[in-house]
């Protein structure tokens, strides 16, 4: 008997929502069809309105979790066009905050991923050491969540001798911790059971999908922009791309694990090598008119603005592709003869950012459930065309 | 005089109102250790120690609203909580706990009662698919079918581990096996691969990890329970609690050598054998992730059944060496 299971858009699997229509024989999947377009917010039109500096800031409201990616992401591209240098204690603080949100970011899939496969224990030690990360983080920018830490030129906050004293004493724990983590996400059977040898995704089709991030690295193709094309501090900093070849899920648990182990390396690399100075310089009010590409490898792989400058203070364009995006043709791939056990499991390991990936907006016409993507740009005209047309409205009652 | 006492029997003690109480305390007690196995607090709010937490859940629960979905059989989807909350507590009643008394076997004790207790903590799986299927909804479909999937896994080892200790003690009535070992404790050794396997068996039955499959949130939203709310999910939260008391008991009074010392004596072993059968089941609950149905039926027919029919034969022969 084959039928359909809507996976979404609301689902206990899904903190956001996305929809995973999934034909599935028996317990089987057969068929599988990602549906996008329940959390357009318009950010790139929005962008349009702000200058560089408050779009710094709107930018890192794309998302949640990897927000010091997005906005470090931009910061860059901008720097490039506005042809600032910062000076190198800023960068260097910048990308600390970068390597703990990292490490934030990766326990916190950690633990999702347990809670997935229904190892709540695991989730709940995960998270608990969490915490001690993002204390950190609140300590270096006064933030758990928006660090709001960038400015264009550099960062505005400085670091201390004791806040770094913590810091490295914070970095010991974690790393003890997640040494442990690695040892139960690769030897418990009932967990290793759930995880070995689901969502398989061969190098090829890794290749040939553009899988980015983990999944990649999963799928033992070595990709990592801070390796392949080293911005700011990377060059300067000694680490190792972590991959797996089993090209499964528990692959990409142990990348991850792996990843947060050099983290660590880094963050205690660049606190030895902080250097003194400035942590910032003046920016200039607009930026010469040209564009820019600027690629950053968010937790959950690359992150890709293109900024487009008219010389005035504004962007004329931000287009921001979030990772997520892009693994989302090698999830279709991965899902396909699964288990419908595995779907929670398969789609968490892309660890997906919903909110990040979307772009535009499917119309469901709520009588024929006739489906239409429109963009921006159409939604905008018919908006101007409605409002046109529409009488003068007094008292009127809002439909609820 | 004995109406009176019969009703008192049913309805306060060891009847509903007993079996309430007792598994809310239980449920208590495996939350409160399965938050402490994950370095939670558990429930600290309602009543000392958030004892009474499960009872106001309970009573939330009851205030809910009730949807009874439109495409659903509405006679049988609005009974099966009921029914199973009756089997479960008719299955309490045969616990060797109530009656002691070896001499006079009753309506409660008599010689094959084991044998109906299992029938009876067996019949919730069918109403849970029942629910299941009745309630029309895709995730509860799928519930369902994965519900009677796990049935055909765990049952037989259940009751073949069950059965050995039974078979030992030459009895098929639970107070003459729980008597047998408590003259003979040293005889209970023997019978510690059943109750290995009757742990994880009573795991699976009760549907806690790693055998939550059938409602495995993530995976099928509720499950079998998805389109159950208000009233009939408080019913059905209750016959699981009751479940667990009462297989916990049974695992008690059949492995862990009954109840012996009389009312009171009697019902402090209970009470303690078994809150350390729930604490067992809860350390299994907080080390493992939940497996896949298919992983379900290859691991109990490729281990539990097998140990468990070595662990009959050894029974067997053991018996021949016995005087």
């Amino acid at each position: 008997m084959s039928f359909q299971i809507p996976i979404g858009p609301q689902h206990p699997a899904l903190k956001e929502p996305i929809s995973l229509r999934m034909t599935v024989e028996g317990e089987v999947i057969t068929g599988v069809d990602i549906r996008l377009g329940y959390n357009h917010r318009g950010l790139e039109k929005l962008a349009e309105d702000r200058n560089w500096t408050q779009n710094i800031y709107l930018v890192e409201r794309i998302c949640g979790i990897c927000s010091h990616s997005h906005a470090t992401c931009y910061v860059q591209g901008v720097e490039k066009l506005m042809e600032l240098a910062p000076p190198k204690r800023g960068l260097y603080i910048r990308y600390l905050v970068s390597e703990l949100e990292r490490i934030h970011s990766h326990l916190l899939w950690l633990g999702v991923a347990g809670h997935e496969a229904g190892f709540d224990s695991f989730f709940m030690y995960v998270w608990r050491d969490r915490e001690v990360v993002m204390d950190l983080l609140e300590l270096i920018t006064g933030n758990r969540v928006h660090y709001a830490i960038n400015t264009l030129g550099g960062v505005r906050r400085d670091l201390d001798a004791g806040q770094i004293a913590k810091i490295r004493d914070g970095l010991v724990v974690l790393r003890k911790r997640s040494e442990y983590y690695f040892h139960i996400g690769a030897n418990e059977p009932s967990f290793v059971a759930r995880i070995a040898g689901v969502g398989y995704l061969s190098k090829e089709k890794a290749v040939a999908l553009c899988a980015v991030g983990p999944t990649a690295r999963a799928s033992g193709w070595a990709r990592d922009v801070r390796k392949e094309d080293p911005y700011a501090v990377y060059d300067e900093v000694d680490f190792d791309v972590a991959t797996a070849d089993s090209c499964d899920v528990l692959g990409r648990v142990v990348v991850r694990v792996k990843e947060l182990l050099e983290s660590y390396k880094i963050c205690e690399q660049i606190l030895d090598k902080l250097p003194p100075g400035d942590i910032a310089v003046k920016a200039p009010r607009k930026a010469k008119p040209g564009e820019v590409v600027s690629r950053y490898e968010a937790p959950r792989g690359e992150n890709i603005h293109y900024i487009k400058s008219n010389g005035t203070d504004k962007p004329e364009r931000l287009k921001v592709r979030a990772p997520t995006l892009g693994n989302y043709p090698a999830t279709v791939e991965m899902l396909r003869k699964g288990f419908i056990a595995d779907i929670p499991l398969i789609f968490a390991a892309i660890d997906p950012c919903i909110c990040c990936a979307e772009r535009s907006v499917t119309l469901i016409d709520a009588g024929s459930g006739e489906e239409s993507v429109a963009r921006m740009s159409d939604l905008r005209r018919r908006a101007i065309v409605r409002h046109e047309n529409a009488p003068l409205k007094r008292n009127a009652v809002w439909p609820l | 005089m004995a109406v009176v006492r019969t009703l008192l029997y049913l309805v306060v003690y060891p009847g509903l109102l007993f079996l309430f109480l007792y598994s809310t305390f239980c449920e208590w007690f495996d939350r409160k250790v399965y938050a402490r196995f994950q370095n939670r607090m558990g429930p600290t709010h309602t009543g000392r120690f958030g004892l009474l937490q499960p009872i106001a859940d309970f009573v939330k629960l009851l205030s809910k609203e009730d949807v009874v979905p439109e495409a659903a059989d509405k006679r049988l989807f609005a009974v099966l909580p009921i029914i199973g909350l009756a089997v479960v507590s008719t299955a309490g009643l045969l616990l060797p706990v109530w009656n002691f008394d070896l001499a006079n076997p009753g309506w409660t004790s008599f010689s094959g009662d084991i044998i109906v207790m299992l029938y009876l903590l067996s019949l919730p799986t069918l109403i849970l698919f029942l629910a299941a299927w009745s309630s029309t909804n895709l995730f509860s479909t799928i519930g369902g079918a994965r519900v009677l999937t796990m049935l055909f896994g765990y049952e037989v080892p259940l009751f073949l581990a069950v059965l050995s200790p039974a078979i030992l003690a030459n009895s098929w009535r639970l107070a003459e096996i729980a008597a047998f070992y408590q003259r003979k404790p040293l005889l209970l050794l023997p019978n510690l691969l059943a109750f290995i396997i009757a742990l994880i068996a009573v795991q699976a039955k009760l549907e806690r990890t790693p055998f939550d499959i059938p409602h495995a949130e993530t995976e099928i939203v509720g499950g079998t329970f998805t389109e159950y709310s208000g009233k009939k999910l408080a019913l059905f939260r209750l016959t699981f609690d009751i479940e667990l008391v009462v297989s916990s008991g049974l695992l008690a009074a059949v492995f862990l050598g009954g109840f012996p010392g009389g009312a009171v004596v009697g019902f402090i072993h209970f009470v303690v054998k078994t809150l350390f059968v729930i604490f067992l089941l809860c350390l299994l609950r907080a080390l493992t992730s939940r497996i896949r149905v298919d992983q379900v039926i290859s691991f109990a027919w490729k281990y539990l059944a097998p140990l468990a029919v070595l662990q009959l034969l050894a029974i067997i022969l053991l018996k021949g060496f016995l005087p």
